[in-house]
């Protein structure tokens, strides 16, 4: 069986060899025509009748939840905080009933944060936006629009627990003072407290206060997903830890060094936006930046190469080194070990980056090693690019260490038994801690451990003490951007259950344990603000989202003469690598209760609710696996099970496994789905090395991918894509592929949009498929989470899904992305078969959708060529859980079961804006109205307008050259159209 | 008006269709009108032999098609251009090809519906009590008998006079039909 | 209509259809028997009691659809017709070749109809009503099946009278309502007969009332005799309209393998097809347990044979016109399609479908066969197995792999998907065996024309 599963790879290339012009494909198996694949696609009825339960389980923990949330005794009612928060004043001052207001603040995730301006009903926090003041500027991640979900989970811990019994703030006051005060005699000898990366002002001057008061007491850091190498990296080739940002504005090359600086990592939000800025062709004429990337695993921002290499994570640093070299960088003659898959790719790069000197750009990834920041630093430097395209400043971190030597200190002491007290204030270190360290038994050694957190998490399971942490939109604090830029955080709602904020919590350790968070915040910045009149200062600093110049200061850095020197010289490794990068849904783990975020189908592998070892066609050709199968890695002697997905593109003899998974305690979402990878994770290999031994197990693990298999043929005008230069020598090329209809040639009379016609550009080249879009699409629509038996089933609901189409040949193929929404046909096949005229047109051209009227027959989502309807088989909204309930956006219907439903342009914003307008007596604005998966997406790759107002963003775009519509040749006149997808190939490698 | 005599009339019951329409026939000649004939199965040749007129059946039927044809197409024409025009697929409101099927399916409904509604009423149908039941033999017309039976109320009628005349006939049996 | 082509060239049978020695009255008993006076056979409580579990598990599906939705099938998107939608036309197609026994036959004055056409007419009532639940059924939420209707509403909205669903709606209903009038009126005289010779008080009365005083007088034969013509005369377009307008369900949508203009002639066939194959079904058992070989002949057999292999020959034929024209147009949407169905996921269904429904009618050729009853049965079983293979393959295969392949999708039908199928049989056995057992199975009056003492002797002649 294993050895017929075998995928013939010979046969794949032959085939591809074969297959002539642009050969689109969705996947391996497909191609291959493994008995995989056979199998996937010839379950012949009756087979597979397995179904007697509807596999509807996730409706079970809903009603869990909801019962959960019933003994908790939260009632649907919400409270504005006490204090005074200020409203974005978008709208009126004074609440409207009815309106929405946008209230701004931020989200801090690791060493950064995203500008937010959340919208709230009558109180309650709905929907996420980004604040275009704010160095994020005004777009979002997955992470982001989620996280208004991650509020409202019914999951959150409710309650103070000392070893699993409820108790009071009071009493849990008692205890710890206690402790303190036996603090006290021994200089805090035996106080530690464990935090994640810190950048709130406020906290780190908290904390310092305590570390003032107590000498003997330590603060330790860890977070699993953070750079840990850069600040080493900055010391190697700076001497000193520095904070690296780029501007892309002027980079016309950009080199990334495994570096996913368009979807991961902070900034990545602002660099996508100016990133996509420089690739925006509207006429011949403009230039178009180029990118380069050399990574293991295809990642967003690899789709978006211009030339993309797979490489093992190792070889990358190889790469960096020969391209170094080839520029001629300080490497005290240290140069990569020659590697035939890119020695032939140095030359042109190095030339290609040299012509661009101080308008060029190298980029390592926040997983690479020390080595690999280093080289970077040279490399900007030898080019000229520091201070335009590379911009140093201290770091954003209020207290820069090696978190790994952090952890290691801190386990030394509680293996000296000289912890009395450790206060673990978020995170989830016995979950996501460095393996070795075993933490979760030195843990126990601490005589009295309290943990703060949202979640009664693996944490929380072993300290005496749980305490309830409030969510961001809770809570009074303050974070710094990836630039250090601060944002005063406020809260959009009063705590829904009894937490508390990690700056209340800390001031229980102190004499004055009473302080609000808001006094916390405040007074900090009271004792910073300098000059007249703090409180209009706060005001317009809370209001703004921002704090005006608290960006860090531009830092001026010489590069180390012979730093390289210190190093060995680059050796070459053998064997399997083993690659740990954070899950793009569940990034670190934190989000594993999410349910937005567990069946957002990833980036390019489409695969939901799980992850997955990736490996190359090639290396899963060696090991004899194909997709869902099960493979044990082995890595210095820890064993893990994990399903296979071949992933093209993936660099050859490497496995890339995601963070985030195998949780224990996440919650009736998240808990025991897919494996923990932190399982195999050392600190002294955080993020790759070698020594992994795979073998297969098993097979037909449920490995769940909302894209089915299947070959794209090329006739189907789907993905259209050129090349600049071809587009130069010929602007018309696209449209002479196309084969749309003339609209003359009808018998019928054409219907006439005389007030507005709404419609929708999305360019390809711009989007690099983070999937922002499907996320916000959710959150604005109430759109439900189904589980992961139903994607399989293929009953996922979102509005919008971005399509991945592979192009070229399986080792290395090229990626194009296509969100698709409802294209909004004027000739509509779904409208003419609806029975009860329960989908028909409006007069401004929308393809409306009346759930009270329809009758569930399916018949239009069988007639739509684009598959973008999704039916209600089950009654899958939860219409019983109180706390989702406020989450819902109340201009939106929430469905019920057995009704269709489908994208609307965000119709209940369209209406806002014309009841705007005619208030007004004017047309609405262009621009004015922004769907939700427009306003979110950070390349501005959705733009959604008026396309009868001939001055229009969309009426512009749509009249470009390159505009078509998906599958036109139907004559369906789709509303939503695209832009081609433009590359620009460096000559010297492509011809 | 005359006075309602005493017995409906006289049944003569014969083995076979042949004698049945034999008999019709002498009945026929010798003046007897208001008559009428009870079989187990149609035969044709009893219309020629008691001179029944044809059947206005046909004329009912068309009325029936015609009025349904016109329902049909009135009605879709009517939702979709006068009582909620709207914009559906972008096609034009009156798209009367779209609504020939549900017109002709009408027309038949219709017309099949006067058709059986037509027969009942041209029949007298229901009728829960008839005369002829009387005769016990009378339930043999629906097996394998086939019967003759002249009414009181034809001119010629007189009850020793016509029972003779049928007994000429050679049938199984004569009887008269109380009311 | 192609179909009907050997029907025509058929010619009066040169020896009675009727078995000889027959009369009025031993027809009459005969067939009368079966109703009122001979004890039940345990074939007959075999049978039905089969049909009543099976019934009672389509109930509880039935419950369970309404309890939870129709996510209990394997429908998804882009698949959201599923086997309900194939059951629905398949048993649609079953009911047509009663009607065109009844009707058509008796327009061409197939006097060899008259033994069959009761039975066969009852069966497409039946089918029909199994065929009418599952457009309900099938809808996400049935409780509003009524929007289907034009009727006046406070909501202001009618039916889309553009959609072939709403179509399907009328040309249904108004084949169930004409079939059951046809029916019934066929019915009266031999109500009569067994309202005449029902020995037990409450039979009587009931065949009574349902025979409405009919006497058999001559002006009732006159007005009768129209009156079967002018139905048969409007079943005849009826019974071809219906399959014609199922078809629309799929070729008036753009679904690549729905949307072609040859689908009407194809589906009637056949409907045809799979007709007279449970006519087979039916009779073959029936008249051996009945001991009725006198009434219903190897004659009969052969004829419905006949027909099969004729509209097996079009279904063919339409087979291949579907591949060449896919072929031919170049069009790469439906050439894929058809491309998929032969060798994609459903590549083994298509090739059976095909076995079944080619291969397998081409013994028909042969008399020997014809006149194999057994053979007939088990022939007749592949047809109807053939054409259920042959919907499903139609519905599901084009849409599961149409457009754009991120979409595509294998569908996999569950448990419950087969459980409702089943039920439909079973409801369908049950109410054919309980009309065996209270009506006359065969047509009385019409048998008894068919007697040779029937004919009229004039005077010379003898």
């Amino acid at each position: 069986m294993s050895e017929s599963k075998k995928l013939d790879l010979p046969a794949v290339r032959a085939l591809l060899e074969k297959s002539h012009g642009r050969e689109y494909w969705r996947s391996l198996e497909d191609l291959a025509q493994t008995d995989a694949f056979q199998d996937l696609m010839h379950r012949e009825f009756p087979r597979y009748a397995s179904e007697w339960e509807d596999g509807d389980s996730r409706r079970n923990f809903i009603k869990l939840m909801g019962a959960s949330l019933a003994l908790a005794g939260l009632s649907a009612c919400t409270r504005q905080p006490t204090e005074h928060i200020n409203p974005y004043v978008r709208q009126p001052e004074e609440l409207v009933p009815g309106r929405p207001m946008f209230f701004a603040t931020a989200m801090p995730l690791g060493a950064s944060s995203t500008g937010l301006l959340v919208e709230s009903h009558e109180g309650r926090p709905t929907k996420i936006e980004g604040n275009p003041d704010h160095p994020s500027l005004g777009a979002c991640d997955v992470y982001a629009q989620a996280s208004v979900l991650g509020l409202y989970d019914p999951d959150r811990s409710q309650a103070l627990a000392q070893e699993g019994e409820i108790r009071s703030w009071g009493a849990f006051l008692g205890t710890v003072q206690q402790a303190v005060a036996a603090q006290k005699a021994k200089q805090g000898a035996g106080l530690r407290i464990l935090t994640e990366t810190v950048t709130s002002p406020t906290l780190a001057d908290q904390i310092k206060g305590m570390l003032a008061v107590f000498p003997g007491a330590k603060w330790h850091q860890w977070e699993p997903a953070v750079a840990h190498s850069a600040a080493a990296g900055a010391r190697l080739a700076l001497g000193q830890p520095v904070n690296t940002t780029y501007d892309l504005r002027g980079a016309n090359v950009i080199v990334s060094l495994d570096a996913d600086f368009l979807s991961s990592g902070p900034g990545s939000l602002r660099y996508a936006r100016q990133f996509a800025a420089g690739r925006r062709v509207r006429t011949p004429q403009t230039d178009m930046n180029r990118l380069y990337v050399v990574e293991p695993m295809p990642t967003p921002t690899g789709t978006k190469a211009d030339h993309r290499l797979p490489l093992r994570a190792a070889d990358v640093e190889q790469f960096a080194w020969s391209l170094a070299a080839a520029l001629g960088a300080d490497t005290s003659g240290r140069k990569g070990v020659p590697n035939a898959a890119f020695d032939k790719w140095i030359g042109p790069i190095a030339r290609d980056l040299q012509r661009h000197r101080g308008a060029s750009l190298v980029i390592a990834g926040e997983q690479q090693s020390p080595a690999v920041h280093a080289l970077a630093h040279s490399m900007n430097a030898l080019l000229g690019n520091v201070g335009k395209t590379v911009v140093y400043t201290e770091p954003v971190e209020a207290n820069p260490v090696d978190q790994v030597a952090s952890l290691y200190d801190l386990v030394k002491d509680l293996d000296a038994g000289a912890v009395d007290l450790l206060v673990v204030l978020g995170g989830n270190p016995v979950y996501d801690a460095p393996v070795e360290l075993g933490f979760r038994d030195r843990l126990k050694k601490a005589t009295l451990r309290v943990h703060l957190s949202l979640h009664e998490d693996e944490t929380s399971e072993l300290c005496h003490w749980h305490l309830p942490m409030t969510h961001y939109l809770e809570t009074w604090s303050d974070c710094r951007a990836h630039d250090g830029t601060v944002t005063i955080m406020q809260p959009l709602i009063a705590p829904l259950y009894a937490g508390k904020s990690v700056h209340e919590v800390l001031t229980m350790l102190t004499d004055q344990p009473e302080r609000s968070g808001y006094d916390i915040v405040k007074s900090y910045w009271n004792s910073q603000h300098t000059g007249a009149d703090f409180e209009a200062w706060w005001r317009k600093a809370v209001h703004d989202g921002v704090v005006p110049d608290t960006a860090l200061p531009v830092k001026t850095v010489a590069l180390r003469a012979g730093w390289a020197a210190s190093l060995p010289q680059p050796a070459g490794q053998q064997g399997l690598e083993i690659v740990f990068r954070p899950d793009p849904a569940v990034y670190d783990g934190r989000f594993a209760n999410n349910g937005w975020l567990q069946e957002f189908p990833r980036p390019i592998t489409q695969i939901t609710w799980d992850n997955a070892a990736f490996m190359s066609p090639a290396t899963a050709h060696e090991k004899g696996v194909v997709t869902s199968d099960l493979v044990e890695l082995e890595y210095r002697g820890y064993k893990m099970r994990a399903p296979v997905s071949i992933q093209p593109g993936h660099a050859d003899g490497s496995v890339t496994v995601h963070l985030g998974y195998g949780r224990t305690r996440a919650g009736h979402v998240g808990t025991r789905i897919g494996f923990n990878a932190y399982g195999m994770r050392t600190s002294t290999a955080l993020w790759q090395d070698f020594g992994l031994n795979a073998r297969k197990v098993g097979s037909d693990y449920l490995l769940v991918s909302i894209q089915d298999y299947h070959a794209l043929d090329t006739r189907r005008h789907i993905i259209e894509a050129t090349t600049i230069d071809k587009y130069r020598s010929n602007p018309n090329v696209i449209q002479e592929s196309a084969e749309a209809p003339p609209r003359e040639l009808t018998l019928y009379p054409e219907y006439r949009y005389d007030k507005y016609a709404w419609g929708m550009a999305i360019d390809l080249t711009a989007c690099t498929g983070c999937g922002a879009c499907v996320v916000a699409c959710q959150a604005e629509n109430n759109i439900a989470v189904v589980g992961k038996q139903e994607v399989h089933h293929g009953r996922h609901m979102h509005w919008i899904r971005v399509d991945s189409y592979f192009h070229g040949d399986i080792e290395n193929p090229k990626i194009y992305n296509q969100p698709v929404p409802c294209m909004q046909c004027e000739n509509a096949p779904c409208e003419l078969v609806c029975p009860v005229q329960a989908t028909s047109h409006s007069s401004e051209g929308l393809n409306d959708m009346v759930y009270n009227r329809c009758v569930g027959t399916r018949y239009c989502s069988n007639n739509c060529p684009y598959k973008v309807r999704r039916f209600n088989f089950f009654l899958f909204s939860d219409w019983n859980t109180p706390s989702l309930k406020l989450q819902r956006n109340p201009d939106v219907t929430v469905r019920s079961r057995g009704v269709m439903e489908k994208c609307t342009y965000c119709v209940q914003r369209i209406n806002r804006a014309k009841i705007d307008a005619e208030k007004e007596e004017r047309k609405v604005r262009d621009g004015e109205i922004q769907t939700a998966c427009q306003a979110t997406c950070p390349t501005e790759a959705i733009i959604f307008g008026d396309i009868n107002d001939p001055n229009s963003r969309v009426t512009k775009l749509k009249a470009e050259k390159i505009n078509y519509g998906l599958l036109a040749d139907l004559n369906t006149r789709p509303r939503t159209t695209y832009l081609a997808a433009l590359r620009n190939p460096n000559p010297e490698i492509e011809t | 008006m005359k006075p309602r005599p005493p017995i409906y009339g006289v049944m003569a019951e014969f083995n076979n269709p042949t004698a049945l329409v034999n008999a019709a026939r002498e009945a026929r000649a010798r003046g007897y009108r208001k008559m009428d004939a009870y079989t187990p199965f149609p035969i044709e040749e009893l219309n020629e032999a008691l001179h029944l007129s044809k059947s206005k059946l046909p004329l009912i039927v068309l009325t029936g098609g015609i009025l349904g044809g016109l329902t049909g197409f009135l009605m879709q024409y009517y939702v979709t251009v006068i009582y909620f025009p709207i914009n559906v697929a972008g096609r034009p409101l009156d798209s009367w090809p779209m609504y020939i099927v549900i017109t002709f399916e009408l027309t038949i409904l219709f017309a099949a519906i006067s058709a059986v509604f037509g027969l009942l009423a041209l029949c007298g149908l229901p009728m829960p009590y008839h005369p002829t039941f009387n005769v016990p033999r009378f339930a043999r017309a629906s097996r394998s008998r086939f019967f003759l039976c002249i009414r009181a109320t034809d001119p010629l009628f007189d009850r020793k006079a016509t029972e003779d005349f049928l007994e000429s006939l050679e049938p199984r049996e004569v009887a008269e039909v109380a009311h | 209509m192609a179909d009907e082509r050997p029907i025509i060239e058929e010619e009066l049978p040169p020896e009675p259809v009727i078995a000889p020695g027959y009369t009025f009255g031993t027809v009459t008993d005969q067939i009368a028997s079966v109703v009122l006076t001979r004890r039940t056979p345990a074939f007959w409580m075999a049978c039905f009691s089969a049909g009543f579990a099976l019934l009672l598990v389509f109930l509880w599906c039935v419950a369970l659809l309404f309890a939870k939705g129709v996510g209990i099938w394997g429908i998804m998107i882009p698949v959201g017709w599923g086997f309900a939608i194939t059951n629905f036309v398949w048993w649609i197609g079953i009911g047509h070749a009663g009607t065109l026994i009844s009707a058509i036959l008796l327009l061409l004055n197939q006097r060899w109809r008259n033994s069959i056409n009761r039975f066969a007419e009852a069966m497409t009532l039946f089918a029909v009503a199994c065929a009418g639940m599952f457009p309900l059924l099938h809808m996400g939420r049935p409780w509003l099946f009524y929007w289907m209707f034009p009727y006046p509403n406070t909501m202001g909205v009618q039916p889309q009278f553009r959609s072939p669903l709403v179509w399907d709606v009328f040309a249904v209903s108004t084949y169930a309502t004409v079939s059951f009038l046809f029916w019934f009126v066929g019915l009266m005289p031999d109500l009569a007969t067994l309202r005449d010779r029902a020995t037990n008080r409450m039979a009587r009365g009931v065949y009574g009332m349902l025979a409405m005083g009919w006497r058999g007088s001559a002006h009732h034969w006159l007005h009768y005799e129209t009156a079967s013509l002018l139905l048969a005369g409007l079943a005849t377009p009826l019974v071809l309209s219906v399959h014609t307008v199922v078809s629309f369900d799929f070729t008036i949508a753009i679904v690549p393998g729905w949307h072609s203009t040859f689908f009407p002639p194809y589906f009637v066939a056949g409907a045809i097809y799979s007709g007279f194959a449970m006519v087979l079904v039916l009779a073959i058992p029936l008249r051996w347990v009945y001991g009725l070989e006198g009434l219903i002949t190897d004659k009969h057999l052969d004829n419905s044979a006949k027909v099969m292999l004729a509209t097996g020959l079009i279904v063919g034929y339409s087979y291949m016109l579907e591949t060449f024209t896919a072929w031919y147009s170049g069009n790469v949407y439906e050439s894929s399609a058809l491309w998929n169905r032969m060798t994609g996921p459903y590549a083994g269904a298509y090739w059976f479908l095909i076995t079944c429904n080619i291969v397998s009618p081409q013994f028909l050729w042969f008399k020997r066969v014809r006149s194999k009853p057994l053979f007939l049965f088990l022939a007749s079983l592949v047809v109807l197995m053939g054409m259920w293979l042959e919907r499903f393959v139609i519905i599901v295969t084009s849409l599961a792999q149409d457009f754009l392949p991120s979409s595509w999708r294998v569908f996999h039908p569950t448990r419950w998907d087969w459980a409702t199928y089943a039920g439909t049989i079973g409801l369908f056995t049950f109410l054919f065996f309980l009309f065996i057992r209270l009506l006359p199975m065969i047509s009385i009056f019409e048998v008894r024309t068919l007697l040779p003492q029937a004919k009229i002797e004039e005077e010379g002649e003898a």
